[in-house]
């Protein structure tokens, strides 16, 4: 707006500033120093160099096992959670009388996200004599050991997680909804089937979208707390003892803040790894019209 | 797959003819797509639903019955759950873990809603120096995972002497910390003609009136959706509560709960599930109230959960 001072601007977007500088910015630079500390609360903290990290890397079997975990967990929970997301987006985008109904059955769960009383549920229901088993048990099945199996445990986290796909499948229901109907009516007269239409018509036009929510789901993923704190502690075998959790463990149990840093660092250095991957990779498959997002 | 919806329609071209032997074949295979999606869609949202309603079920049910039989009606209703999980093993009850979440809530939603509209005007309305990057910071907060702040953070609010109070749940809020919210104000904004704006200007309005009496009235729908989110949010938040307080007094729900699982667990289910349909209960109540303001903000910012 024409005759305004340039800084009217800056003191609307002050209260940011500051909470950006105070929480943010400096406890990002405070964590990274820290991560080369030996630091107990009680003393200051003490410089030690590398030794944080050589100890991550070489003598911590926990460290180990825990990456190895957070790393599984990400990579089966992301890819089946979106898929599981995108294909009933799909079937949803039609002309169907329903549409808000199911919809909104759908995006239930995932509006609870991480509260505690979820997490209760989901004991409940895969307890080996739960509403799980008992079904599998009715079907002909045999009882599954969900918690108590090492082998088990991590999936069972995962499948609380892709039980609330729903604000992913918003997010795509949306983008199916604004595709230009026209298209596919010219596919169809030029005789493209089904599956046709929907890999060279559908799928590239919404790839902005799928970019966003690999993105999204993923730095969320590799930060999970609340489910396997709750419903497992981390076990059996540290087998759902995600990063995060070691992370806590260490920083407020411990109270060895230098090293927790240091994880915490790691795991930063990983998200922000795979994120600068898809960026660039972007490029070759996601497919902007315009510029229509900013 | 929707192109059959939509080409019965388009070769039906308006005269009215008796449908050839293509649109017959095409009609029926439309309905018969219809009844499958349906079918998939009813059996996967019994099984996504499902969960809720056998907890809500569970909840009146004795501790004996719980784990034997897979239905939902509890066949001898008892609302003892309710009355032995509400007086907790706590000298509280879970009224004040209640009172506690909401006193917890309500400051950090107004300050969400107060900060994110001054910055989100003045990112969406001005031009000062320094504002690419300072937008481009929102867009890195964003990403940013919260992990690799936390421990300073903690530290930081340590020596401000803020531990065991519900300042670290507030003030970063109140200092447009959520950076989804900035975002999707933002975004919001940016959709919203300056027409009235600049008239209000043109009429002596400095920016702070045209602020409150023109824009704010148009981003209300934006502002309804971040106070929703957050509230829910804030409701089931379960990490910040546990870091920062100490004292059984200040527990908001989620921590309550938590510690109702360590504490009966081992005897008293149904008092852990009928605290656990409690405190769902104001989340759901919310959502269905205003379903429309989830959906919308969703789509307008994309959002985690």
């Amino acid at each position: 707006m024409g005759g305004d001072s340039k800084y009217v601007g800056l003191w609307y977007v002050a209260p940011y500033v500051i909470g950006l500088a105070l929480f943010i910015a400096f406890p990002f630079l405070a964590s990274f120093y820290l991560s080369f500390t030996d630091y107990d609360l009680l003393s200051k903290p003490e410089y030690v160099g590398l030794d944080n990290y050589k100890k991550l890397f070489t003598r911590d079997r926990t460290f180990d096992k825990s990456l190895k975990v957070t790393l599984i967990y990400v990579f089966t929970t992301v890819p089946l959670k979106l898929v599981f997301a995108l294909f009933i987006a799909v079937v949803l985008n039609y002309r169907l009388k329903a549409i808000n109904l199911f919809r909104t059955a759908y995006y239930v769960p995932s509006i609870l996200g991480g509260s505690v009383a979820i997490a209760v549920l989901w004991r409940y229901i895969f307890a080996d004599t739960g509403l799980v088993n008992m079904a599998i048990i009715a079907l002909g099945g045999e009882g599954i050991n969900w918690f108590g199996d090492p082998e088990n445990a991590l999936f069972t986290i995962t499948l609380l997680r892709c039980w609330q796909f729903g604000s992913a499948m918003v997010i795509f229901l949306a983008a199916l909804q604004s595709v230009d109907k026209s298209l596919y009516e010219a596919a169809a007269i030029d005789g493209a089937g089904p599956w046709q239409i929907f890999r060279s018509i559908t799928l590239p036009l919404i790839t902005p979208v799928i970019f966003f929510n690999l993105i999204m789901q993923t730095v969320q993923a590799f930060q999970e707390f609340n489910g396997p704190y709750i419903i497992t502690q981390g076990g059996p075998l540290k087998s759902t003892y995600l990063l995060p959790l070691y992370i806590y463990d260490e920083a407020f149990k411990s109270f060895d803040m230098g090293y927790a840093s240091a994880i915490a660092w790691v795991l930063f250095a990983i998200i922000m790894v795979l994120t600068l991957i898809a960026f660039w990779s972007s490029k070759k498959w996601v497919y902007y019209a315009g510029d229509k997002r900013s | 797959m929707a192109a059959f919806s939509y080409l019965p329609k388009h070769s039906g071209s308006g005269e009215r003819e008796a449908p050839t032997q293509l649109e017959i074949k095409l009609r029926r295979k439309a309905r018969f797509n219809a009844a499958l999606r349906y079918t998939l869609l009813t059996v996967v949202g019994l099984i996504m639903v499902y969960p809720l309603v056998w907890l809500i079920g569970a909840s009146f049910k004795t501790n004996a019955e719980m784990f034997s039989s897979p239905g939902f009606w509890p066949s001898n209703p008892t609302i003892q759950g309710y009355i032995d999980g509400w007086q907790t093993s706590t000298a509280y009850t879970f009224g004040r873990f209640f009172m506690n979440s909401l006193w917890i809530i309500i400051p950090k939603t107004i300050g969400t809603a107060i900060s994110c509209t001054l910055v989100a005007y003045g990112f969406a309305r001005f031009e000062f120096p320094g504002k690419k990057i300072l937008f481009a910071s929102v867009i890195a907060t964003l990403l940013l995972p919260n992990v690799v702040t936390r421990i300073p953070q903690y530290l930081l609010f340590r020596d401000l002497g803020w531990l065991n109070t519900f300042l670290p749940l507030w003030v970063p809020s109140a200092l447009a910390g959520d950076a989804f919210f900035v975002f999707m104000v933002i975004q919001f904004l940016r959709a919203i003609p300056r027409d009235m704006e600049e008239a209000a200007r043109v009429d002596g309005a400095n920016t702070l009136q045209t602020l409150i009496f023109i824009v704010v009235p148009m981003l209300m729908p934006a502002l309804i959706s971040v106070c929703l989110f957050q509230f829910m949010w804030t409701m089931n938040d379960f990490l910040g509560p546990l870091i920062y307080l100490s004292s059984v007094d200040k527990y908001p729900v989620s921590l309550a709960l938590k510690l109702s699982i360590d504490t009966t667990e081992a005897f008293a289910w149904n008092q852990i599930l009928a605290m656990s349909v409690l405190a769902l209960a104001p989340s759901l109540a919310v959502f269905f109230m205003a379903q429309k303001y989830f959906i919308e903000g969703i789509s307008t910012g994309g959002v985690k959960g």
